[in-house]
């Protein structure tokens, strides 16, 4: 898409969100209106069954939804990412495995990073789905969010399918809306068979019980369970944020790689960045400085600081991106 | 059982069509409303880079009718069209859409115009059936329960029954355009707008698109149709519009097209000028003297009245002809022999 609006002259308002109540309009009832006869039989009637079913309603954008995420989950390319994401966990478990030290040395005192959770997996097989969250988290989930979000608009526009959603008509506002929440429900799929395999992986490879977390407690296996559920939904928000991203970057373009290609780039370069001692005071502020914040999750007692500062970095950065592709999205032209 | 059915020679693979189910009633022929189906006011489009695509255009596409949109390849017709469904907004200018203002209007009156805008676009790793159940589950206006129904009658209506699993991406050219049209006619609507419907079809494929105009337009159906081929339309539409370089630069019936066009009368004879001097008495302006033959702008008068005053005055005739502008050179006086030449 290419914004080709004249500078001169004011740019025309960007189209009304759909509401569930739309007014009536001022002309033309519709030709199929056999009601309007009964409606009004003096003055031409100012309502039509159209304008009474045309408001797009909940119960509608539902069913868009529902079309959206079976369109985008049974899609082959799709099936085979989350294929390749659950490869991951079940290499990694039995890489750890081949290396383990044998006896292993279960409680080996706090620790931090992923080197903390290596020493704890010998120990209990839980520990590999912070293993495998932590290293996936790196690159290969950043990337399977990125082909999704950045296909999202630039997808629809590079096969044309973009102006007849439009004109079908979907509503600018509500096909963002129906992309941005399946762009969501991808990272949960996505973050959720990562630590779901891990868990199975890690069962069946190294011991399971009661878990010893890095400040050195032992929680119930029930209780180490919840943890890692927490884990789980920290890094789908870390990733939906990620996504936003994606999905603005995605109202720029018709070219799905290259918004594919603009998130990651941005990705990495946050990492690199956030890496750098002299950057530190900006580091706060880079979409990726907070996504290993969830170790906290893993001591007793928890340390919810710097989690609320990840979930808030996360919530802003969504909201942000979600605006900047709205603003797009509803006031730029359609020319594929 | 809509009469908007393609022949069976466009349906190559169709099956018995068996009953319609009921989501595609008949409709009065005239649906009541504003009189224009289409109408804009100064609508100008200038691009990023300064170009005028659309300039100052004052559409007037009456109810019912079926209104070719002409114009060489680069003349703005699809700009134009892009404004009217609401994908680009407007320089200047307004539109409104069935009576409602567009681009402000789009969801609400979007549902009542069906469209087919430079070809064909699906989703080449869905099937047939499912791309319709996406851009029906697209819709926010219609139900889930009679989906099924609505994408079987639009797949039955354009003979792609059969080929309703295959994926799309498989679907030939021919296909690829009977399912996009098949799209455009998934719910009822009160307007059509194809743009270039007939861009890379072989002649009976573009002989199909027109008889599916005609019986679109024979359901009150207003049709708004573009071409860079005059002769491709010319033959459906009742109204024209005529794009040059990005203005409007005629617009009216068909007929009052064809008016432009007087015809003159040639006389092939040995003695021109005699003969000039019998048209000149007849009435007709300025008759051009050429080599043995004589012609002039015929007007009002008879030609057997012409023959007669010949004969009479004794002027030796060898041939009598009536010729009209085709409709083709006179597309061609409007917007110019070139393509693109002018841009």
């Amino acid at each position: 898409m290419s914004n080709a609006n004249n500078l001169e002259t004011p740019r025309p308002a960007p189209p009304q969100p759909p509401t569930p109540v739309s007014p009536p309009a001022p002309v033309s009832p519709p030709p199929s209106a056999p009601v309007s006869t009964s409606a009004s039989t003096s003055a031409p009637t100012t309502t039509s069954p159209n304008q009474e079913i045309s408001p797009v309603g909940r119960h509608f954008t539902m069913r868009f939804l529902r079309n959206e995420l079976r369109i985008t989950f049974f899609r082959r390319r799709n099936q085979l990412l989350l294929l390749v994401v659950a490869l991951f966990p079940l290499l990694i478990g039995i890489g750890l495995k081949a290396a383990a030290p044998h006896g292993g040395g279960g409680g080996s005192g706090p620790g931090s990073g992923s080197a903390a959770f290596f020493n704890q997996l010998a120990g209990n097989g839980v520990f590999l789905t912070f293993i495998a969250l932590s290293l996936l988290l790196i690159l290969v989930l950043p990337v399977v969010v990125a082909i999704l979000a950045g296909d999202s608009i630039a997808g629809e526009a590079g096969y044309g399918t973009l102006r007849y959603l439009l004109t079908v008509p979907a509503g600018r506002t509500r096909l963002l809306l129906v992309k941005y929440a399946t762009i969501v429900a991808w990272c949960v799929a996505a973050v959720f068979i990562v630590s779901v395999t891990a868990l199975v992986v890690g069962s069946i490879l190294f011991p399971v019980g009661p878990v010893t977390l890095l400040s050195g407690t032992t929680v119930s296996l029930a209780d180490g369970l919840v943890r890692v559920l927490w884990v789980t939904l920290y890094i789908c928000a870390a990733m939906a944020a990620i996504g936003a991203i994606g999905l603005a970057i995605s109202t720029f373009t018709e070219h799905a790689i290259g918004a594919i290609a603009a998130v990651m780039i941005l990705v990495v370069a946050s990492e690199v960045i956030d890496n750098i001692p002299q950057f530190a005071t900006v580091a706060p502020y880079l979409p990726t400085h907070w996504w290993n914040s969830f170790d906290s999750l893993l001591r007793t007692p928890i340390d919810t600081t710097t989690m609320w500062h990840g979930l808030l970095s996360f919530l802003v950065y969504a909201a942000l991106f979600v605006s900047i592709a709205w603003a797009r999205f509803t006031s730029s032209d359609v020319t594929s | 059982m809509s009469a908007t059915k393609l022949p069976t020679s466009m349906g190559g693979a169709r099956l018995p069509a068996g009953e319609a189910p009921a989501t595609h009633t008949p409709r009065p022929p005239s649906p009541p409303g504003p009189e224009l189906a289409i109408a804009s006011s100064g609508l100008t489009k200038r691009f990023r880079g300064g170009q005028l695509a659309v300039d100052h255009v004052d559409l007037a596409v009456p109810r019912g009718s079926v209104y070719g949109f002409l114009g060489p390849n680069g003349s703005g017709k699809t700009t134009t069209i892009r404004m009217l469904l609401g994908l680009a907004f407007p320089t200047s200018g307004s539109a409104q859409v069935l009576g409602v203002d567009m681009p402000a209007g789009a969801v609400r009156v979007l549902s009542r115009v069906g469209s087919l805008v430079e070809g064909p676009a699906f989703y080449p790793y869905l099937s047939g059936w499912d791309n319709l159940a996406r851009y029906d589950a697209a819709d926010g206006s219609v139900a889930a329960r009679t989906a099924k129904a609505r994408i079987g009658t639009a797949l039955d209506r354009v003979g792609l029954t059969a080929a309703a699993k295959k994926k799309f991406r498989n679907y030939s050219l021919g296909m690829k355009q009977r399912l996009a049209i098949a799209a455009a006619l998934l719910t009822p609507r009160d307007l059509i707008v194809l743009d270039e419907p007939t861009n890379g079809l072989d002649p009976q494929g573009t002989r199909e698109v027109r008889a599916l105009v005609r019986q679109i337009a024979a359901d009150g159906i207003t049709v708004f149709v573009s071409s860079h081929l005059l002769a491709e339309i010319e033959q459906v539409s009742t109204h024209v519009g005529v794009m040059r370089t990005g203005k409007l630069v005629f617009q009216g019936e068909l007929a009052a097209l064809r008016r432009t066009a007087a015809p003159r009368i040639a006389v092939r004879t040995p003695d021109p000028t005699a003969a000039a001097e019998v048209l000149r008495k007849l009435g007709l302006p300025d008759p051009a003297i050429g080599d043995e033959a004589v012609t002039a702008e015929l007007g009002d008068v008879q030609p057997e009245s012409v023959t007669a005053e010949l004969v009479k005055a004794g002027v030796r005739v060898r041939g009598l002809t009536v010729e009209s502008a085709s409709l083709e050179d006179l597309f061609v006086g409007l917007t110019g022999e070139g393509f693109d030449v002018e841009r």
